[in-house]
Parts: structure tokens; sequence; C-alpha cells
């Protein structure tokens, strides 16, 4: 049922180096990353936007709610659905169910923003740019990371269902081949390399990127 | 006042909606105006309107009636120092600056020397004291070469001590770059010690109700001889407000 993780490792590394593992690793990768980007740019911008404009807030927050709530399945198929089984649905299914949380989160940290620091910067005639640069963004960072990780955490789960789906490629479509012939160690083996990735980016990228955008605090 | 004015100010009436949805009249008949290099307090109780009245003069609040006037500029670089220091707290004491400076690094960096910043030029805000914001605060607003520097309260809750070096660090930046200013304050001694001109406010809607030079010999001169002229400033107060009471509250020190 359950092999040795040294089976596991050992499983990996064979697909690493012999087998297509850094290949589909790579795939699947590059849409988290599209797929991230997307739901990180626009769910930002449209949790400021909420946040900030209380009209747009009202307008737009049944629809948030509904999103939030559409299980990633419904999600998923749909888009397969209506745009046909190509890279851009996937991705478009993938971002789609990050989006509605990153809005919500970047909504909270707008409505949170500090009006006193908002008026000294009007007041010194500081532009629209640095406004964003140096007053708005470094208030709304530990609410970007919280989107972050949770993010990466559920778009890389995400990922590997549209795969299984509607892909040919990637780690997704690896388990499935490998769950049809009961193959738990390759199952094992490809969630293992995916789960290092994850683990290098939060060490490599996310702690240190937080780490500096923390530095002031003492 | 002989000397050309820098900026006129005439408010004929400044009103909030009120939580009954009236209008609740903050501001009125205000009018003065203000000569380069002029060191101007504005005095009144707490909750007067002092604030709104900065407010309206720095541009961040548009809706009143009457008009505020600059002449020479049609851009005025106005310093403001807010009640709290409201420096970023993400940026260093020295970024602080530079950020508004907008190019004026030089200026930036003889203020920090001269407010006795420098050592701590590449600290964060949190990490220093109060007063050392406060004095960061002030550092800033001179930093953009200003034309107007608007001061509000800037010594509150600050001990006498402190309260005293405060006066004087503004002094010291003010000697080094004369800009008109403007402070309010609840604090007469913060008026005798400081300004060329006092404008007494009444409350509730404030109005001006006395008007009064500081002679020339008696500016800026020393703590004693500021706290005599609070003496005489508060007995000025007393006898223009006694026949109707027009100020309410109380705003003497300690």
């Amino acid at each position: 049922m359950l092999p040795a993780a040294s089976t596991v490792a050992g499983a990996m590394l064979h697909e690493a180096v012999a087998g297509p593992l850094l290949a589909n690793l790579g795939i699947t990768l590059a849409r988290v990353v599209a797929a991230f980007t997307v739901a990180m740019v626009f769910g930002t911008a449209l949790g400021i936007a909420m946040g900030v404009w209380r009209r747009l807030d009202l307008a737009l927050d049944s629809w948030v709610t509904v999103l939030l709530n559409l299980p990633a399945l419904v999600v998923i198929v749909l888009m397969y659905v209506w745009f046909g089984l190509n890279e851009w649905a996937a991705i478009a299914a993938v971002a789609l169910n990050k989006l509605p949380s990153t809005a919500v989160t970047l909504r909270e940290g707008a409505r949170a923003l500090d009006r006193g620091l908002e008026e000294m910067a009007e007041s010194f005639r500081m532009g629209r740019w640095a406004r964003l640069r140096h007053v708005v963004l470094p208030q709304l960072a530990p609410y970007l990371f919280a989107a972050a990780r949770s993010g990466l955490a559920i778009i890389w789960k995400i990922v590997l269902v549209v795969e299984l789906l509607g892909r040919s490629n990637g780690v997704g479509f690896q388990i499935e081949s490998y769950f049809q012939l009961f193959d738990v160690t390759g199952i094992l083996a490809y969630t293992l390399a995916f789960i290092l990735v994850v683990q290098a980016i939060e060490w490599v990228l996310l702690q240190p990127l937080e780490r500096r955008a923390n530095r002031w605090r003492r | 006042m002989s000397a050309p004015a820098i900026l006129e100010v005439d408010i004929t009436r400044k009103s909030f909606a009120g939580r009954d949805g009236a209008a609740q009249l903050v501001l009125e008949d205000l009018r003065f105006r203000l000569a380069p290099r002029e060191i101007v307090a504005v005095v009144g109780p707490s909750g007067c309107g002092k604030t709104t009245l900065l407010r309206l003069i720095d541009g961040l609040d548009h809706d009143f009636t009457g008009r505020i006037v600059w002449h020479a500029t049609d851009r005025p670089r106005i310093g403001t120092v807010f009640q709290e220091p409201r420096l970023l707290p993400w940026r260093t004491v020295r970024q602080n600056l530079t950020l508004v400076a907008a190019g004026r690094d030089a200026l930036a960096d003889e203020l920090l020397h001269a407010l006795g910043l420098w050592p701590f030029r590449d600290a964060y805000p949190p990490q220093i004291s109060l007063g050392m914001a406060r004095r960061a605060a002030i550092a800033r607003a001179f930093a953009i070469d200003p034309d107007l520097v608007l001061l509000d309260e800037p010594f509150v809750s600050l001990d006498p001590t402190m309260t005293e070096r405060g006066r004087d660090v503004l002094l010291d930046a003010w000697r080094r770059r004369p800009t008109a200013a403007l402070i309010v304050t609840h604090d007469m001694d913060d008026a005798a010690a400081l300004a060329d001109r006092v404008l007494l406010l009444s409350a509730n809607p404030a109005r001006i109700v006395a008007d009064v030079a500081i002679p020339p010999d008696q500016r800026r001169a020393g703590p004693e001889a500021a706290h005599v002229l609070a003496q005489s400033l508060r007995q000025a107060r007393a006898a223009e407000t006694r026949p109707g009471g027009a100020i309410s509250g109380s705003s003497g020190r300690r």
C-alpha cells in the first residue's frame, strides 16, 4: 500500500534522470507560474479597487462570493467546455479558482490602509506611482504574502486536476497514467518532486522577499 | 503688515455635516495674510477647527466658502508637520526626507545634520523615539524647500523639556531655511516662543478675536521671555473675550 520513502526517492531520481519527470515538472511549473501571475495581478487590482471604492464593492461582492464558493471542478469543466481543451482554458480555469480569494484578502488590506499616511502623501504632493510604491504597497505587503502563500498552495493542486482532466502532459497527466496502473510509487515520486519544488520556491523566493519587506519592523 | 503677503486667507464659512444632518459651522470670517519668512501662531481651544484651517490651506479640503490666494507662486510647496509624525515606517529616516524632497538630497542631508538626526539617518522610524520622529517630521517639512510650513500642534504629548527642545529644533530649521510658517496650537507658550504674530481664536465657530504682533525685541527671545510673553497674551485673550465670553473651553497649559 505504502512504499518505503527510499523506494519513492529512488523512483523519483530514476524518473528525473531517465524518465520524463523534469520535462513534466517544467510544464506544470510553467502553468503554475502563469496561473499564479494572472490570479495575483488581477485579484490584487480587483481587491484594492473594491477596498477603496465602496460602490464597486457593493456591485461585485456577491459575484466574488459566488466565485469563491464555486467548486474548482465546475470551473475547470466549464472552461474546457466553453473554450476547448487548450492551454488558455487550463490556465484561465486555475487562475479563476484563485482570483476571488486574492481579491478578498487584498480588499481587507485596502480597507486597512492608513488615512494619515495617505493624507501625508497628498500634502507633500507625492506622485501617483510614488504613492503606490512607497505608501500603499508596503502596507499591503503582509496581505500580498498571505495571498501568495495560500495561492501557491491552492494553484499547484488545481493545476494537477486541470492536467488530469484535459492536458496530455505535466505532473497531473503523469499521475493519472500511474493511477491507471495503480502504481503508488510512481504517484508518490511525482508528488514528492513537486513538493520539493514548491518548498524551494518558499525558501528561495517568498521567505527572502518577506524578510526584505519586514526589515523595518523592530 | 507692510511686507507683501505670500498668502491671503479669507475663509467666510466652513462647515461640516453634523450627526443630525444639519450643517455645523466650524470656521467663520477668518481673514489674515502671511508675509514671507513670517511665523504666525494660531491659538485656540482644542477642537475649535484649527486642524481644519490647516487642511484648507494645504488643499486637502476644498469644500468651503471664501478664498485662499497665493502670491508669487502658482504651485506653492507646502511642508506640513502633522500632530503625529506620520513618517513612513518602512523607509529610513533619510529616505523619508529624500522621498518628498524631489532631488534636494543635499538639503535633506544638511537638515539631518543640523537637527541632530544624521546618526539615525539609516534607522527606521519604529526604531527611534517619538521626540526624534517629530524632529524628523520637522526636517521633512523643510526638506522640500517650502514656500510655507504648516505645523499642527507639533509638540503635543511631549514633556516640557522635550517641548523646549522641539521648539529649538524648529527654530534651527527655520533659521537655516527662513520661510513663512503657520503654527496652530492650544499652547500659548508655543506661540510666545516661536511667533512674530499671534492670532487668537474663539471656539464654535472659530473666529479671530485678536491679532497680536509680538514686538521685534521680544520675538524668539528664549524660554523665560516666552513664558512672560505668554502670560500677557493670555491676559490679552481674557480682555478680548470678557464681554461676550466668546472663548469657551480652557487653553491654559499645565
